[in-house]
């Protein structure tokens, strides 16, 4: 299982506590684990990533591994520690005040 | 007992403010969606405890929520929100092109009489409509590929479609108005429009009174007298009394012309409120004195109301979406401020008390009559 982790704001949209745990076949990609994301919680849809193009949306940042994937290509298989569930994939609010 | 329901939206969640029809003892809930903006929240008047609220963030984007116990509980809502084909460009602010781009919903104007359809106001400037309850929307796109569409640019909150007039008297026939190209109506449910700016001069547009490019900031109906719109520009209080067709000037002695908000009494279509700012660069009250001005006479004369109100030292601004008027008699008029202030009066402005002092700036207000 993929562990993920969501910021607060979209944790409360979703309606879960915690890391979300999703199963993805084949590939581990950001973009399997997103398209795996948004059908568990359609109301995800476009608060991280256009609906059509998929594009990143300029607030949001992908970490793991205490890495910056943010701009590697969507279709790049992730870290084993995530793809085995032994490291999370972080999907976070950039930092900014407000 | 009649009631009130006021209905905030603030930078950093929505509130409902609810009390009996002496409107002395509030109840205050909320914040509902904290931490997000919440632009606008309306209710149905075909079903009271239907209410919607815009709910956005400059990192997660569009969500529209939806009650149906009076603001409750929530649901999330379709917030998919696509213009309709390829929807090309308008002005940018240094008057390039620049891609027409969905940022957020301004204002949502529930049907009169259907409470599954609702309109979506949105930056950049289109209209929506949603049938089934919010689950789905689709653009009424005649308005945004209006032929001037490429010649409209941003007023400096964004090219926001603000507000939406359904007039109740001509079936078919609604207004919209977006800052900055001006105010347009469709007779035909959407299906076609027309830009009805005819008599606004505007400085900082290269020609003072062209068919569009005019900030408009808001604009008001009675539904007695729906001809009759009232209109407060950047610059200037306007009125129309044959729906949009011509605009007349009605700012007569208010201490300074520019403002956002203004509203029509629930029972009297030629008492109007407005809340007059200093200056486009100084967007806080005249001498720092918070005074609403009303006048009884359809414009021109108009008295400051400030009782109650804060009368020295007083910097916040009150936006476009943040008054409104209940129906009871007396008349109840609310209106939310920048610094996080809910004002109401419920004897038609004579005399004001805050509701609630401390909520973050104000985005919207709406109230609700209740049975």
């Amino acid at each position: 299982m993929i562990r993920v982790v969501l910021p607060a704001h979209l944790r409360t949209l979703a309606q879960v506590d915690g890391e979300v745990q999703l199963q993805v076949d084949g590939p581990v990609t950001q973009r399997a684990v997103l398209d795996s994301l948004e059908a568990r919680y359609p109301v995800l849809c476009g608060t991280i990533r256009d609906r059509r193009s998929g594009k990143r949306r300029a607030f949001v940042r992908f970490f793991a591994c205490e890495q910056d994937l943010s701009h590697e290509s969507p279709d790049d298989e992730l870290p084993d520690p995530v793809a085995r569930g032994d490291e999370p994939y972080l999907i976070v609010g950039a930092m900014a005040g407000g | 007992m009649s009631g009130v329901r006021v209905l905030v939206g603030t930078r950093k969640g929505a509130f409902v403010l609810t009390a009996d029809g002496q409107r002395k003892d509030w109840t205050v809930a909320g914040p509902h969606f904290p931490g997000w903006e919440i632009y606008h929240v309306k209710g149905s008047p075909a079903e009271a405890d239907r209410i919607w609220a815009s709910q956005s963030s400059g990192w997660f984007g569009q969500v529209i929520q939806r009650s149906d116990d009076g603001g409750g509980t929530w649901a999330p809502a379709g917030s998919d929100f696509s213009y309709d084909g390829e929807p090309g460009t308008h002005q940018w602010y240094d008057g390039t092109p620049h891609p027409w781009e969905f940022a957020r919903v301004w204002h949502l104007e529930p049907s009169l009489d259907d409470p599954d359809t609702v309109y979506a106001g949105v930056e950049d400037a289109g209209l929506f409509r949603s049938s089934d309850g919010g689950g789905t929307w689709q653009e009424l796109p005649a308005l945004r590929s209006h032929k001037s569409g490429p010649s409209w640019q941003p007023g400096a909150g964004g090219m926001c479609l603000h507000t939406i007039l359904l007039d109740p008297a001509h079936p078919g026939r609604m207004y919209a108005a977006i800052s900055a190209a001006g105010a347009f109506r469709s007779d035909d449910a959407g299906e076609s429009w027309r830009p009805v700016n005819q008599g606004l001069h505007s400085e900082g547009i290269p020609d003072e009174d062209a068919e569009v490019g005019h900030c408009v900031h808001r604009i008001a109906q009675h539904p007695a007298r729906p001809d009759t719109l009232f209109m407060q520009k950047h610059w200037d209080v306007m009125r129309s009394d044959d729906g949009g067709g011509s605009w007349h000037e009605i700012s007569g002695n208010l201490p300074t012309d520019f403002g956002f908000p203004i509203d029509v009494h629930a029972h009297e279509p030629d008492t109007v409120y407005v809340v007059p700012i200093t200056s486009d660069s100084h967007h806080f009250p005249p001498e720092g004195k918070l005074r609403v001005f009303r006048s009884r006479t359809g414009g021109q004369d108009w008295e400051p109301l400030t009782r109650g109100l804060p009368q020295e030292h007083c910097y916040v601004n009150v936006l476009r979406d943040a008054m409104a008027v209940d129906s009871l008699d007396d008349c109840g008029i609310y209106f939310g401020t920048t610094g996080g202030q809910v004002y109401g009066s419920a004897d038609s402005g004579d005399t004001w008390a805050p509701i609630v002092r401390d909520l973050p700036a104000v985005l919207s207000v709406e109230v609700q009559t209740l049975p």
